[in-house]
């Protein structure tokens, strides 16, 4: 359509230049971050997380009040909230609604529990980071009356959802405590009336026709990982019988058959084996049958450590990994094929809707205590996974308290986790504060007290801001340069 | 099938005068063949020369009337008005013998016409604003809604600004609310007045349990905005009417007439509605309508729906995976990409819902939503009949 001049009809009607006039009048800035995207280009995010991408010169004359309200980019900056004139208003109330939008998860603290019923497991990865116990029943499995307290405490959340996990170890080694948290969590609900999930973490290789028959009643989910075809999997995940992927594979089908398809999801965690083929692992899911996967770094706790696993491969070697995965991935979905890589679609979650996200390591302030909690299998209270991952290798900083004595209100409200928090806003932590990404990244103290024994961290040297800040500015890159990957990219953020 | 068997190729007539004059005041009337209706001086009997016995009626009516026959306020129908059912309501002002026929029974949508007044001046308005209602309007649908048919599934307040009423707007949502109580409420609204937060709730005050206010946006960029509207300042106001409406509690429908000035920011607007209601129950991308300033602006505003598809895909697949449910109005079959029909939906008035002769011989003519009256002579370049070997290839 070409733009022509209105003759609009007589002196019924004013013409566009007594409606314009008051446009680039009083023009003002709006709170904005901005970061460099490329040698040309800046990524600018506002306070409600929408994003322009402009040109070096667009951003400078923006910032100077040089921009001509003529310039296609003014109407742009003008519409997405960056800056404001005398033609109207409203642009504050807007983007104090969706400011509040994105922030609405805070005001109903947590809705997702974890329930850490034992630490045992029958596997024996060299990558595991949560510290497993091969034995001892007694020191490593949940007590009853501690999950009876874990209950109580997780029914104080005023959030009207409850989504209970059910982590380890491998949890299916004390399913009777699982079936005992459920009926137990029904039952307090019939009082609560609050939505109730169940999710059991587990490598699959102990379920039953008992177990599968229990999750169909109460509509248990099942997460489970699969790090790619059998050969990297058996390597990464070795177990007696060197059948995990075996044994993987079998429980997925018999989990999908006794439970709907959709009753099962699946992680994978990148090793050094993993680096030289992402499309191999990225088939694998197609081929199980998946439609989404989450393609996941290790993170620096417990035998990952020790064993030198972390430190295998850079973060660099990951983000190489990662984009060639997600290349194939969008190439798959052009293909036809219904598939989806889980952490951009939530970074795309982030920038595209008005919507907050659930992640919790992508949470400002961070999800700890706030996004999650989490019930050891010696009843101690913890901030999340990863505080309790951290705890097994000595270090107890994100431990919140106890069930035996503590309440959801002095957990959520101690000194400890008010302190932590106050570290973790981003939109106030050096380098954090002023980077164009902010909306879309978060703060994970458990992994800058790990890394750097800093809660906050120094973002320079941390693998997290590395990370996530080349994991944005390529999905960005996408969106704007590559339409038809722009297309399957927008498609994952229903 | 009814329409492949007889199409509609002109408007319903729903206003017309009488021969007839009475010195008496207007009266808002059911139309009933029933001679023993309860209140039949609140009825307008359609006669049959035999039933002369209607004294006690506040009409009677008849196609034809016998020279012979004496009856008080008898009115002689016009052909036209051959549609007339029981049920039906109509207004009658004796002393000019104007008619209106403000409710059909039978009708596929009904509409609550409240006022002709309108605040805003909007370049393709198909009904533009009177300074006064010459008639008063609020009085008349007081009367008419408690005769409506109980079972009435739907009833849309439109104008003129129907908010413009003030209090009486309310009390005629109250009272659909008490003698409608099947009835959908869809309210056509510029949604300006609802920036005053007391007015939004007292719409939210009547707890009307199927009740959505359809409010036009047409830019994301307040000037671009007021200009279509010919309001300044105007866009603030609709733009805080919408966020008062939500903070009440009271369903949003956003609507968008396409046209030049719409189609430049098209896709920009979708996206500004997404980002900023997400809370809109409904986004309706509707067609123009060739009358009122509509026909009058015409030659700069009208634009070939042939030409416009991409954006007009775009901004709905937008808006799609945005988790907002849209649809598209006012569209022929025939000149929208088939990656668009599950959109374009049936939205044209009935009385007002035509198709043309070279529809004819249309295999998607059932599905296909058709023209305005007025778009006899201003409708796209493209229209033409489709056969189904060409839908299925």
């Amino acid at each position: 359509m070409k733009r022509v001049l209105l003759p609009l009809h007589g002196t019924t009607f004013q013409s566009e230049a007594a409606f314009q006039s008051q446009a680039g009048k009083e023009y003002a800035l709006l709170p904005m971050r901005f970061l460099k995207l490329d040698a040309s280009r800046y990524v600018m995010t506002n306070m409600a997380a929408e994003y322009v991408i402009v040109d070096k010169a667009t951003l400078h004359r923006y910032v100077r009040h040089e921009l001509s309200s003529d310039d296609p980019a003014y109407e742009l900056l003008k519409s997405r909230h960056f800056l404001l004139d005398a033609d109207s208003r409203i642009a504050l109330d807007l983007l104090a609604c969706k400011y509040r939008t994105k922030h609405s998860l805070l005001s109903q603290l947590t809705s997702l529990f974890m329930f850490v019923v034992t630490l045992r497991c029958e596997h024996s990865c060299p990558y595991c980071q949560v510290s497993r116990q091969s034995q001892d029943r007694k020191a490593f499995d949940m007590q009853t009356a501690h999950a009876e307290r874990a209950i109580e405490l997780m029914f104080e959340t005023p959030s009207p959802a409850i989504k209970v996990e059910f982590q380890g170890g491998e949890p299916l080694l004390n399913f009777e405590l699982i079936r005992w948290i459920v009926e137990r969590v029904v039952a307090r609900n019939r009082d609560s009336q609050k939505s109730v999930s169940f999710v059991i973490t587990t490598n699959l290789a102990l379920i039953n026709d008992e177990i599968l028959e229990f999750c169909a009643d109460y509509g248990v989910f099942i997460s489970t990982s699969l790090d790619g075809p059998r050969e990297l999997h058996n390597a990464n995940r070795p177990r007696p019988g060197n059948d995990s992927y075996e044994r993987t594979v079998a429980g997925i089908e018999r989990v999908r058959y006794r439970l709907g398809g959709d009753s099962v999801a699946a992680l994978m965690t990148t090793t050094r084996l993993s680096l030289a083929q992402p499309e191999a692992i990225v088939d694998e899911y197609i081929t199980r049958g998946f439609t989404s996967i989450f393609l996941r770094c290790l993170s620096p706790f417990g035998f990952a450590v020790k064993t030198g696993a972390v430190g295998s491969y850079s973060i660099e070697e990951w983000l190489i990994f990662y984009r060639r995965a997600l290349a194939h991935i969008i190439e798959r979905c052009r293909q036809g094929v219904a598939i989806r890589e889980d952490y951009a679609a939530l970074i795309l979650r982030k920038a595209l809707t008005p919507f907050p996200t659930h992640y919790v390591d992508l949470q400002s302030p961070a999800g700890i205590g706030l996004a999650c909690l989490a019930f050891n299998y010696d009843g101690n209270i913890y901030a999340s996974d990863e505080s309790r991952m951290l705890a097994e290798m000595k270090d107890t900083t994100f431990q919140l308290g106890h069930v035996e004595h503590d309440s959801l209100a002095s957990v959520v409200g101690s000194d400890r986790l008010i302190r932590l928090l106050g570290d973790t806003m981003s939109e106030s932590v050096p380098i954090c504060h002023e980077c164009g990404v902010q909306p879309y990244c978060g703060s994970d103290p458990v992994y800058h007290h790990a890394t750097q024994g800093d809660a906050i961290g120094h973002k320079p040297r941390s693998g997290f801001c590395r990370k996530n800040m080349e994991v944005i500015r390529h999905l960005l890159t996408l969106m704007e340069d590559d339409p038809s990957s722009a297309e399957v990219l927008r498609s994952w953020i229903r | 099938m009814d329409s492949l068997m007889q199409m509609k190729t002109e408007a319903t007539v729903l206003h017309a005068k009488f021969s007839e004059r009475y010195d008496r005041e207007p009266c808002v009337l059911r139309v009933t063949r029933n001679a023993d209706v309860n209140q039949p001086d609140r009825h307008a009997l359609l006669s049959t020369e035999k039933q002369a016995n209607s004294v006690a009626f506040g009409a009677t009516l008849s196609y034809q009337w016998n020279l012979s026959t004496s009856v008080p306020m008898r009115f002689t129908l016009p052909d036209a008005f051959g549609y007339l059912d029981e049920g039906d309501i109509l207004r009658i002002s004796p002393r000019s013998g104007d008619v209106w026929v403000m409710y059909r029974v039978n009708a596929r949508t009904h509409s609550v016409f409240v006022t002709e007044r309108c605040n805003s001046w909007c370049v393709m308005c198909s009904q533009p604003p009177k300074p006064r209602d010459s008639v008063n309007l609020a009085d008349a649908w007081e009367q008419a809604i408690p005769f409506m048919d109980p079972l009435t599934p739907e009833l849309g307040f439109t104008g003129g600004e129907p908010t413009l009423l003030g209090d009486r707007f309310i009390k005629l949502l109250t009272l659909a609310r008490d003698c409608l109580p099947k009835a959908a409420i869809h309210v056509l609204s510029n949604g300006r007045l609802f920036a005053y937060l007391s007015f939004a709730e007292a719409v939210a005050s009547v707890k009307h349990n199927d009740l959505i206010v359809g409010i036009p946006l047409y830019s994301d960029i307040g000037w671009r905005h007021d200009h279509v509207v010919q309001a300044p300042h105007s866009f603030d106001q609709t733009v805080r009417g919408i966020l008062n409406l939500a903070r009440v509690g009271v369903a949003v429908e956003i609507r968008v007439v396409l046209h030049r000035l719409t189609l430049e920011r098209l896709l920009e607007l979708a996206q500004f509605i997404a980002r900023n209601f997400p809370f809109a129950a409904h986004v309706a991308l509707m067609g123009y309508e060739p009358i009122g300033f509509g026909r009058t602006n015409l030659r700069s505003l009208w634009v070939d729906p042939v030409e416009y598809h991409e954006p007009l895909k775009r901004a709905v697949q937008w808006l799609v995976q945005q988790g907002i449910a849209v649809s598209i109005y006012n569209h022929q079959r025939c000149i929208l990409p088939e990656s668009l029909w599950p959109f374009a939906v049936k939205s044209i008035s009935d009385w007002k819902n035509i198709y043309l002769p070279i529809c004819e011989g249309c295999e998607a003519r059932q599905d296909c939503g058709g023209f305005f009256h007025s778009a006899v002579d201003a409708h796209s370049a493209h229209i033409k009949p489709l056969q189904v070997h060409s839908l299925l290839s």
